[in-house]
């Protein structure tokens, strides 16, 4: 592929929205804890809760500006690289956008003001329904972003006059049933984020034997959470399957790799896709285990790539291995979530250094698991931007030049390098530093007696709620 | 319906530019800080609030997307170079909030990254302000000027006009809110900056009557204009009048009314188009369905909500600030 305009601008919104998708998952996962800390501070009053608290505010803090900054070239992106389709679909688009910016970005921005600086102006109980405002803000806009981009997936309730997307029925458009099997996809993504981050923070002080009380609590609240979660996760994931398996079946057989309609269909479980002799090499595949996961029956048959034109086909390889390495983490997830679980019921987590290990690497993974799943969509929604009616060749900015695209992408590679790694540093000095730094006048509870100054070295871990 | 969205599109954009505009301008004057200690101070009386004031400018955006689809894709890829020199100049202000708290050695980085992206920020607003006043080519509907068209002795006067302008609100905004260094530092630069914005002011009227800018008609076909420039100079007077008997509570009250007036004679000069002499508010807005229902939840419910909470965050934090707010 030669480089052009529409090839950079390509490249350009997938590396901005790759790297914004990774805060705004992170943060509803962590507005929702804070909210739950909160909360139960207010109940209990009990002051573990409030250094954990405090400690994850600083790291939702500075997770929260990077995601506000890269949201706001998102915001921006759709009319400076793609103007056609702003133009033709922004009768549709546009207001849901709108929607996301009054009710999620403008709600968040406001509270967030007073969640990290408003602690000491205004009452406790306006301090949590400040806490329940920014939570409620980052997830309706993982809301309306959906409802945004499922349209693009599976346009509903509209017309098409001279050319454009005339919205008919936004009843239709919110209530698609596609919007409300992928909004709770995305949104248990951002729990589960938010549950492993925190469960790995747990494990990390575990290891260092610091931390006693907050780690325990961070550590079953996570792993509880996630052992719940990742089932539902899974059951919203095969869903999803179920509605591209109906509505995008190009996307679908690209999943599978599956280039000729099979009766029964095969699971191809690996392969090394060929777009150019359609067909794959090295191909490890299960009969009938095709047929099962596509419409659970043993005999069904299945379409090809084939089936479709070479132009209105998705890359095979990106949505084929993107989605196994979604499917992989999410096991790997679920394994790690029930085991640890397991060991925190019968209390020998705090024993098992192995297992406290692997919670603490499991970190990545459910950001890995995230970005692989919105490329699968995304790359298997090609060759159109709107489903099967605007491709997108046709929705690029008419005006760009490659050298102007490629500058803009060059800055933006070398900006989101610069804030992303010193973020991510920022948020490790955090965490090593853990809940001490933050609140270091910690209060005397008699759960945690500060008989070793204020570094917490204390291995004790005796009778700590919950 | 059109004309009301158009009038919401104005309300965001002149919100936007009041609020955004000082503390991109406080970022401007950051620069001048002496000491580490008076930027910290400089920073803290605005920190709660540059956030949500930055929303405006994704409002706006977001509004004309929704309302007005053809303006916002046509402005947007047409200033592709400019607009995304500002979001890339607001990236590097906005992280500096959180960095520059956190960094050791490479805390100067952050707050040049703070100062310089207010300034290019600030000065792709202007540009971007100053080309649309002297017109956008379009033909047949479309933009089809070149990458660069934006270009021109006229708009980067803007650019530097806007920055002049921004940093006196900034300056308005910090007397009497932070400290006692800081408040002298302000009192004494504002007349400065009202002399230069005045200045500015005079050479931009000049050229546009020198080169027969097409807005220029529009003064002699609506004499009723002048009214909105005579509101300025009753702003500039109380201005004076403030920062000679060092009444900091008028100062930015009286700023932000010249910025209002100044819009409002943008805005009303251009009525009733959206890029000027080119594409009118019927011609840009979206179908009535859309319209409705942007009308029904944010016209109606949501856009009154938020301006209410907006007034209440500015509530809490409102009065001076010792020492930030961050020691609780």
């Amino acid at each position: 592929m030669g480089m052009t305009a529409l090839m950079l601008s390509r490249l350009q919104f997938a590396f901005t929205v790759s790297f914004h998708i990774i805060f705004p998952s992170f943060t509803i996962g962590v507005a929702a804890w804070l909210m739950l800390l909160e909360t139960l501070h207010v109940i209990t009053k009990h002051h573990v809760y409030r250094r954990l608290f405090d400690f994850w505010l600083k790291i939702f803090g500075i997770a929260f500006g990077l995601g506000v900054v890269s949201g706001i070239v998102m915001a921006f992106e759709f009319g400076t690289n793609w103007s056609r389709l702003s133009e033709v679909s922004g009768p549709i688009q546009g207001p849901l956008l709108s929607y996301e910016s009054f009710t999620a970005f403008a709600l968040e921005a406001a509270f967030f003001g007073v969640l990290m600086f408003g602690r000491t102006r205004v009452k406790p109980v306006s301090y949590l329904a400040s806490v329940f405002m920014v939570a409620l803000g980052t997830t309706l806009s993982s809301f309306w972003i959906m409802v945004n981009n499922s349209w693009m997936q599976a346009p509903v309730g509209f017309v098409v006059e001279n050319g454009k997307f005339i919205p008919t029925s936004w009843t239709h458009i919110i209530f698609n049933p596609v919007v409300w099997v992928r909004f709770p996809h995305m949104v248990l993504a951002a729990y589960l984020t938010g549950a492993f981050c925190v469960a790995a923070t747990g494990a990390w002080y575990r290891l260092q034997t610091r931390y006693a009380a907050e780690s325990r609590v961070m550590l079953r609240m996570g792993l509880f959470l996630a052992a719940i979660l990742v089932p539902l996760q899974i059951l919203f994931g095969h869903l999803n399957g179920d509605y591209v398996h109906q509505l995008q079946p190009a996307k679908f057989a690209a999943i599978e790799a599956r280039w000729h309609d099979e009766q029964p269909a095969a699971e191809v479980l690996f392969a090394w896709p060929d777009d150019r002799r359609e067909t794959n090499h090295d191909e490890i595949k299960i009969p009938y285990l095709g047929s099962l996961v596509a419409s659970t029956r043993f005999n069904s048959r299945e379409v090809g790539l084939t089936d479709f034109s070479r132009a209105d086909r998705p890359p095979v390889a990106i949505p084929f291995f993107a989605f196994r390495a979604m499917v992989a983490f999410g096991l790997v997830m679920l394994a790690l979530a029930w085991l640890g679980t397991w060991c925190a019921l019968r209390e020998t987590l705090d024993g098992s250094r192995r297992l406290l290990r692997a919670i603490f690497f499991s970190y990545p993974l459910p950001f890995l698991a995230t970005l692989a799943g919105w490329f699968t969509a995304e790359v298997g929604r090609q060759p159109w931007t709107v489903y099967g009616l605007l491709r997108t060749a046709d929705s690029v900015s008419p005006n760009l030049t490659v050298s102007a695209t490629l500058t803009t992408l060059i800055v933006y590679g070398v900006t989101y390098m610069a804030i992303f790694s010193f973020g991510t540093l920022c948020i490790y000095r955090v965490m090593r530093r853990g809940p001490d730094a933050v609140s270091p006048t910690a209060v005397e509870t008699p759960l945690r007696p500060m008989t070793l100054g204020n570094r917490g070295k204390d291995a004790s871990n005796e009778g700590v709620a919950p | 319906m059109n004309t009301l969205w158009a009038c919401a599109v104005a309300l965001s954009t002149c919100l936007y530019v009041l609020l955004d505009g000082f503390d991109l301008g406080v970022g401007m004057l950051s620069a001048f800080a002496a000491t580490d200690e008076v930027r910290r101070d400089m920073m803290a009386a605005i920190s709660p609030v540059w956030d949500g004031n930055e929303t405006w400018l994704v409002v706006t955006g977001t509004i004309l997307f929704g309302a007005f689809p053809l303006v916002y894709s046509t402005l947007l890829s047409a200033f592709y170079l400019p607009i995304i020199g500002m979001i890339i100049a607001l990236i590097f202000r906005g992280v500096a909030f959180e960095f520059r708290e956190k960094s050791t050695w490479s805390r100067p980085f952050w707050d040049r990254g703070f100062s310089f992206g207010s300034l290019l920020a600030t000065f792709s607003q202007g540009v971007v302000i100053g080309a649309v006043i002297r017109g956008v080519p379009m033909t047949a509907g479309h933009f089809s000027g070149s990458m660069f068209f934006w270009w021109s002795g006229f708009s980067v006067l803007c650019g530097f006009g806007l920055c002049i302008g921004y940093t006196l609100l900034g300056a308005c905004w910090l007397a009497g809110k932070v400290s006692v260094k800081v408040d002298v530092t302000a009192f004494r630069c504002i007349p400065w900056l009202m002399l230069a914005v005045s200045g500015f002011i005079a050479t931009a009227f000049a050229i546009s009557v020198y080169t027969h800018l097409q807005v220029m008609d529009r003064w002699s076909t609506r004499p009723y204009l002048a009214v909105f420039p005579l509101i300025a100079l009753i702003g500039l007077a109380c201005l004076l009048h403030g920062v000679h008997k060092r009444v900091s509570r008028l100062l930015f009250r009286a700023a932000s009314l010249v910025f209002v007036a100044a819009f409002a004679t943008l805005a009303a000069s251009f009525w009733p188009y959206m890029i000027p002499f080119a594409v009118t508010i019927d011609a840009a807005a979206a179908p009535p369905s859309s319209l409705r229902f942007l009308f029904w939840g944010i016209g109606v419910f949501v856009f009154p909500l938020t301006l209410v909470y907006t007034g209440v965050v500015y509530r809490i934090f409102r009065g001076p600030v010792q020492g930030g707010y961050r020691d609780h």
